[in-house]
Order: C-alpha cells, then structure tokens, then sequence
C-alpha cells in the first residue's frame, strides 16, 4: 500500500506536481499495481543473473575524431526561452 | 484507378511504379488525400505534397509510409503525442526512417498514439483517441493504434511503430493487419524518443506479410548512433513458403486465464491450417511468461522514468510556472503529462527509490532472465512459438481507462518476447464476431526471415480479408 506521504515523496524525486485529486488517485491507482506486481516476489531467484541486457555486446568503441557538432542556434531554436547563449531558466533561489 | 489502388498492397504499388504503370507522385497524392480526410484520428500531422527528391525508382518504389510520432523526422512535428512537446521540430530524422525514405517510401505523415508510447488503446494520445476502423466504437490498440487503424483503414501503404511491450503486435492485431517486432538490435533506435531502452524497438505495421518483410529488410543494420544496434547476420528475403512441412511449432497460451472464447477458436482454426500445411505442433510450456506482465511493468516505467527526465521546460517543448526552477520544472511536469505518463513515471521512480531498486528492479532483471531461459528451452524443441497476441478482440472506447491494470493484461503474451530480446510477428487469424483476431509467431534472436515465411504460408492459407475495413 502507498500512502499519500509516499506518493508526495515519489512525486517531489520525479519533480511533478501533483494535484490532491492526483494524489489521491496515484495512491490507488501504484497500490493496486503493485499488488499485482508482488507475484514476482514469490519466485526463487536465488542465484540467477538479471539481465541488463539483451543483446550480448561489449565495449563497442569507435575511432576518436573529432566531428562537427550542432551549431547552437539549432540547438537552442526549440527552447522555450534562450538568450543568444544558452537556455534561460529561472532562479534556483528565487 | 482510385478503387484499384486502395486494393494493391505496398509491395504491388512499388511494382507498378517501377513498371511504369502508375506515377509516384499520384501514389503519393492518392496516399496524401486519404491521409487528409482520415476520420479515426489516425494522423497528427500529414505531408503537404509528394517530396521533389523522392527515391521512386528505389526498391521500395515510392510508396509512402505512416510513420509513428515517436520517430524524429527533421522539420516536422515530432511529439510523441505529448503536449510536454507540443510543436517540437527535431533538427535530424531517425535512422530508420532515413534509410526507409532512402530506398523510396517518403513520410506520408505522422501517425497518432499513445503519449510517449504508453499504453494498449491509443486513449493516452495528448491529441485525441485513434478509432478502429472495423468498429468506430472501439480502439485500434497501442500505443502504435494510428499507424494500424491508418493501413487497416487504407490511409496509408504501410507504416512503421513502435514496440516495447506489444506496442506493434497488439494493435495489428485489434485491426487485422501484420506488425512484426524485430530482434532487439536489428533495427536502430536512434532518432526514436526513448520509452524504455532496454526494450524499444521500431518495426512495419503492413497489410501482408510480404509488404513487412520489404520494409524491414530496409530497416536493419547496425547504426553508428546506436551502440546497441548490431549488424544483422544474413539477408532478409521476402517470404516465398507455401508449406510448412519439417517445421514444428509451439503452442503456448490458449488455455490462459482470461482469454476470450472467440480468440482461442480463431487462434485454433489457424492451427488447424498449420497442421494441413505439414507443420508439426505441440504444445509447450513457458513457465515463467505469465510472470512477464510483473516484470514488464517493473522495467518499462524504471527506464521511462530516467528517460523522461529530460522534460523539464529547458530544452524544449512547453513552459509552465513563474517561481523558482523547482517548481518551474513541477509545474511544467505537471501540466505537459498526461494521467498514463504521470502514473507511470511515478511507478518507476518508486520502483528505483533508496531502499526498493533491489526488491523491484532487481528482481524484475532475474525474471527477464527465466523468462529468456524458458524461450532458449522451447527453442531446443520447436522452430516457431505460437500463441494469441491479444487475449480479447478491440475493445470499446472507454472500457478500461478507469482500471491500468485491466490495461495491462492486453500486454500478456507480447511481453514476454520484448522482455527476451525476440522477435515475433502478429498476423491476423481470422475475426471473432466481426472483429479481427491475432496470432502471434515469435523465433529465436535474428530468425524474422523464417518467422515471416511461415507467417506468409499461414496467411495464405488463412485467407483473411481486410477489404471491409478499407471502405
């Protein structure tokens, strides 16, 4: 079961607000899930590997050469608010 | 002439160009018009005229493709059906669809779907719904349902999706049409807006198998965008199998919990025309599969989780909020998300939180291993594994939005291969009270040319017909 503190705490790591109806219905809504989810606990694992991945590559490297990058303008075409430098954001302190 | 083209395929419609017999650009508008006037929601953004530079006399031979918001194309809306990205342009296409336009299907448009991929409906669209064109009442699938109701409708060729859980097959199933997911790999990822990483992989949603195996042959390859791309290992021809003698197949799922009457006895009649066509069958166990839901919805919201955190009003896309950073990005989170992407991003950071990563994330991880364990098993005794890709036909608009988990039991035999890396490919079996039933045909790593092959037997053999929904 998650509670409504639990689903403020989760919801504040993710940086999303979330409305008291959200809340709510998020505290609901994970329980539920979950609850299905569990199964997997009943399983014996011991001594398996997960698997991180499926495809059985390792250290795929390429040659180090320097290539053009983005141009910044285009890069900063999309945002929604850039100066002629960078990506304008408000006041981590405000 | 109209009539008669809407009843090529794409495979028959790049012949014709080739042959001189049509011109690519009244393909193109034939395609472009219907794409237009498409009354299922099909497409968010639709080409404005056939491109000047189109490779027709490529091996693809002009036909136009739907292509999944989820891909990047350069200059053109690119959302993934998420208001956080309402008018995001991307400054370069995806590989794939860069290699499709290069070998000749130009992008017809950008098909509808569930917001960043996320969910079986096509209800979790941030523009709208997408309506099955065998019953307007009810859903195309998901999250690729734009793509399956427009080349089930006849709005487009064919097209390409999205598959991380099902997102492909499952959709294909509920508009009776072929979606093959491709071997995790094959195919590169670069340019598609990451759901989960792990999973992600792009493939056709086609009228016939022939017209999938086209498309995916042009796909493939390894992509220096892409480190976990891979060279594929030999070529793909198209399908040519009118028999299935010396093929044994594995049947899985039928007696499942769950599953509709109507899909077990299409799923059957398609089986019995397997056997007609000397395919030897069995049925095989997979012991851990039905676990695969738990650990799909494990992993898949943990790896969306990360993968979303870039939608913070910085980069791109939209703004929310006049405070501080903080609640400049909680706010824009807040309001650029819809309720599917939310819950599931919120399962996902929970899932990855101080004090649980093991206990769900970790556990998840040592599944998806029983799980690819129990594949390698049934590969040792049979070539093909068969099963429902859909417990239940298309159901109605509005049935299980108010239960995610009834939701997600729509997932459960698609699951378990995304989760082993496998491909599998879903043609249609016939149709359960006027509605189309899949089936699903699932080989080992890199196997898509035999899949498709016996796919191709088996669907002539079958002998469905989409003309209905085509109308």
């Amino acid at each position: 079961m998650i509670d409504r503190d639990q689903v403020l705490h989760v919801a504040r790591l993710a940086r999303l607000k979330l409305t008291d109806e959200e809340v709510e219905r998020m505290s609901s809504e994970l329980s539920a899930v979950l609850d299905h989810i569990e199964n997997i606990s009943q399983l014996d694992l011991e001594g398996v590997e997960p698997t991180t991945a499926v495809v059985e590559l390792e250290n795929v490297l390429r040659a180090d050469e320097p290539r053009p990058s983005w141009p910044r303008e285009q890069m900063l075409e999309p945002a929604p608010d850039a100066s002629d430098e960078g990506f304008r954001v408000p006041s981590p302190g405000a | 002439m109209s009539a008669e083209l809407l009843e090529l395929t794409a495979a028959q419609a790049g012949e014709k160009v080739r042959a001189g017999e049509i011109k690519p650009a009244e393909l193109f508008d034939f395609y472009r018009q219907r794409a237009a006037s498409d009354q299922l929601g099909s497409y968010l953004w639709v080409a404005g005229e056939a491109p000047a530079d189109s490779a027709s006399g490529g091996p693809l031979g002009g036909v136009p493709l739907g292509v999944k918001d989820l891909f990047c194309v350069k200059g053109v809306p690119s959302a993934a059906a998420s208001r956080i990205l309402e008018g995001y342009k991307p400054p370069y296409t995806a590989t794939s669809v860069e290699r499709l336009v290069a070998a000749g299907a130009p992008v017809l448009g950008k098909t509808n779907m569930d917001e960043f991929a996320m969910g079986s409906s096509n209800e979790n669209s941030g523009f709208g719904p997408v309506r099955n064109p065998w019953d307007t009442e009810r859903v195309p699938g998901g999250s690729s349902g734009g793509s399956a109701a427009a080349v089930a409708a006849g709005n487009a060729p064919w097209a390409i999706g999205t598959d991380t859980g099902g997102s492909i097959r499952q959709p294909a199933s509920l508009c009776g049409i072929v979606g093959l997911k491709p071997t995790y790999g094959a195919v590169s990822r670069y340019g598609m807006i990451a759901f989960a990483s792990s999973l992600d992989q792009c493939g056709p949603l086609t009228r016939d198998v022939t017209d999938a195996a086209l498309l995916f042959r042009h796909m493939i390859g390894r992509d220096c965008c892409d480190s976990t791309s891979l060279d594929y290992p030999n070529e793909v021809e198209l399908p040519s199998a009118e028999r299935l003698d010396g093929i044994r197949f594995g049947i899985w799922g039928l007696g499942e919990e769950g599953v509709e009457p109507g899909v077990v006895e299409a799923c059957k009649a398609a089986i019995a025309k397997i056997e007609e066509l000397g395919g030897a069958v069995e049925e095989i166990e997979l012991p851990h599969a039905g676990y695969g839901l738990s650990a799909y919805y494990v992993i898949a919201p943990a790896e969306a989780s990360a993968n979303l955190a870039r939608y913070d009003g910085v980069r791109y896309g939209i703004r929310s909020g006049n405070g501080d950073l903080l609640s400049m990005y909680e706010n824009t989170r807040h309001d650029g998300f819809g309720a599917e992407v939310k819950r599931r991003i919120m399962l996902g950071t929970y899932a990855l939180s101080s004090g649980y990563y093991d206990a769900y994330y970790g556990t998840a991880q040592r599944v998806r291993t029983k799980i690819a364990d129990d594949f390698k098993d049934a590969f040792g005794r049979v070539d093909i594994v068969v099963t429902p890709t859909s417990p239940s036909v298309a159901f109605k608009l509005g049935e299980r939005t108010k239960d995610p988990l009834a939701m997600y039991l729509s997932d459960y035999f698609t699951v378990p291969m995304s989760l082993a890396g496998i491909p599998a490919v879903s043609i249609p079996a016939g149709l359960s009270e006027g509605l189309p039933v899949g089936l699903q045909l699932a080989g080992p790593a890199f196997s898509e040319g035999r899949i498709l092959d016996a796919a191709h037997a088996l669907e002539k053999a079958i002998g469905f017909d989409g003309a209905a929904a085509r109308g």
